[in-house]
């Protein structure tokens, strides 16, 4: 098992593998996303305070989800390219900043969408929302710190000590931005309800969160052979690629 | 030559070069006094208004004026070689790079106090709010410096990085600034501010036992 | 007919529901096309830099 993984760690069988791989998650994120699509839109009940805007839930809750576990995954990957050197893992953490940044500003823009018609405004600093905004700040800091250093290899090491502290921070940021919106007295409807969810409501939302799950796992992959493509555009096995041999 | 020894020379080197430039030091206490002293023209002379703003203000502009002065930790050394030197050194570098952020903070933290004690009399700020001014810039000011010591390493020697520092440490802020606010605004509303000092001082603790580590990562990542 | 106005209706709240699932699907559709584009022309440069090599 171990020996096997790492095989896939070294770039040239990582990207025969990741080839593979790409069309099975995205198809799932298809197919889930199509499905979890119509459970959140047509057949998940209304609200019966918030009428048809819950369904904002099902792209908002997945969203804030994939978020903070892609920013785990960047600092994660990025460790283990720091510690053990692994190429494939360094790409994975840059190839992650991008899309966990994406999750980040979709879980913000929805939030307001949602907040427009149930707070009567598109913003409120509302504990969940700032913590948030403050995880779009770590995204957005490290993306500029990949665009400042030029050696890509570089770039990852630096980026994972940069990772590594946001990670000690982010509970630390979450707790005190908590505390510090119930020391401000926030509006009364301050979340979701989620502890008294249905099973109608539940399925089509863990639908949703599997499908970018999914979405991320397939985009990812891409974004993973470009950096690889770019990082090892000089070894042997990106030559051979081009000249047509697998 | 000893590790103790060896932090002491850098901590000697780095005071004596810091008291040398002088104008370099003052110019972010200065900064901090006026841009802190911008805001009465913009919200007004109100008294009233000013003593609520007040603790912000006055911790906002901290903040920033703590972070104009990160750059230079490293940047002269980067330049000479003598963080190269370090590296190189058989003493550890975690704890040459705490030197150097204790130099840090004596040369460029510390002096925030006294400033901010000006500008609370500036805004007429009453007596109760001096006592936790001063505890939790004390407190706060060393995690600044903690933390700004990792993070200009990581971006040391890179074109523009006073703005890309600026942007990658102010969110990490953020907790320390909350804290040392509510205590202000608590002993002002004549209540405990020991829960906030406890967790300035936890902060403080866990800044210590990683941000140097993290920095001595980062300064072997950037110059290896 | 009458089902589906009221499907795109959302109970008032259509600006609000299908902003956010209108956004949703840009971002990601972005998210996805934008690396695959990406990867297709690094491939051809790595294939032409491989020409150029072979020509030589």
């Amino acid at each position: 098992m171990l020996e096997r993984l790492y095989k896939y760690a070294a770039p040239h069988q990582f990207f025969a593998l990741s080839r593979a791989l790409t069309p099975w998650f995205g198809g799932a994120a298809a197919a889930l996303l199509a499905v979890g699509l119509a459970g959140a839109l047509w057949f998940a009940p209304p609200d019966y305070q918030q009428g048809e805007s819950v369904r904002i839930i099902y792209v908002h809750v997945p969203a804030a989800w994939m978020s903070l576990f892609v920013y785990v995954v960047l600092a994660a990957a990025g460790i283990t390219g720091l510690v053990w050197n692994v190429k494939v893992a360094d790409a994975l953490a840059r190839a992650s900043a991008p899309l966990g940044a994406s999750f980040t500003l979709l879980a913000l823009a929805t939030g307001s969408l949602w907040g427009k018609p149930m707070w009567g405004t598109w913003w409120v600093w509302d504990a969940r929302l700032t913590s948030e905004l403050i995880l779009l700040f770590l995204y957005l800091g490290y993306i500029a710190l990949q665009g400042a250093i030029e050696d890509t290899r570089m770039a990852a090491r630096a980026g994972a000590v940069l990772a590594a502290i946001g990670l000690v921070n982010i509970p630390i940021i979450h707790y005190s931005v908590e505390w510090w919106s119930t020391l401000h007295q926030g509006p009364t409807i301050t979340r979701f309800d989620a502890p008294a969810i249905h099973a109608s409501m539940l399925v089509p939302l863990l639908i949703m969160a599997l499908g970018f799950k999914a979405f991320y796992a397939a985009t990812a992959l891409v974004r993973m052979r470009c950096e690889l493509l770019e990082s090892e555009c000089n070894s042997a096995w990106v030559t051979e690629l081009g000249s047509g041999g697998k | 030559m000893s590790a103790a020894r060896a932090c002491k020379a850098v901590l000697r080197r780095d005071l004596l070069l810091g008291l040398r430039h002088r104008a370099e030091l003052a110019n972010p206490l200065v900064f901090y006094v006026i841009v802190a002293s911008l805001f009465p023209f913009a919200v007004g002379s109100d008294t009233p208004t000013l003593a609520i703003i007040g603790p912000s203000v006055i911790w906002v502009c901290a903040l920033l004026a703590a972070t104009l002065s990160l750059d230079r930790i490293f940047h002269a050394d980067f330049d000479d070689g003598t963080l190269e030197q370090l590296i190189l050194a058989r003493q550890p570098l975690v704890l040459l790079v705490g030197a150097k952020t204790l130099a840090h903070w004596l040369l460029c933290g510390v002096p925030l106090v006294p400033a901010a004690l000006a500008l609370a009399v500036l805004y007429q700020l009453p007596a109760t709010a001096l006592w936790p001014m001063l505890s939790t810039l004390l407190l706060g000011t060393p995690v600044f410096s903690l933390t700004g010591t990792a993070l200009a390493a990581l971006t040391v020697g890179l074109s523009g990085s006073g703005v890309l520092l600026a942007l990658l440490i102010l969110p990490l802020y953020i907790p320390v600034l909350i804290f040392s606010v509510a205590a202000v605004g608590n002993a002002m509303n004549g209540l405990s501010i020991a829960g906030e000092l406890y967790f300035l001082s936890a902060l403080l603790v866990l800044a210590l036992t990683v941000m140097p580590f993290a920095a001595a990562a980062a300064l072997r990542i950037r110059l290896g | 007919m009458n089902s589906l106005r009221e499907f795109l209706h959302m109970g008032g709240y259509w600006l609000y529901v299908w902003g956010a699932y209108g956004l949703t699907a840009v971002v990601l559709l972005w998210n996805a096309v934008a690396p695959m584009l990406r990867e297709r022309s690094l491939l051809q440069d790595v294939a032409a830099r491989a020409a150029a090599g072979r020509i030589q």
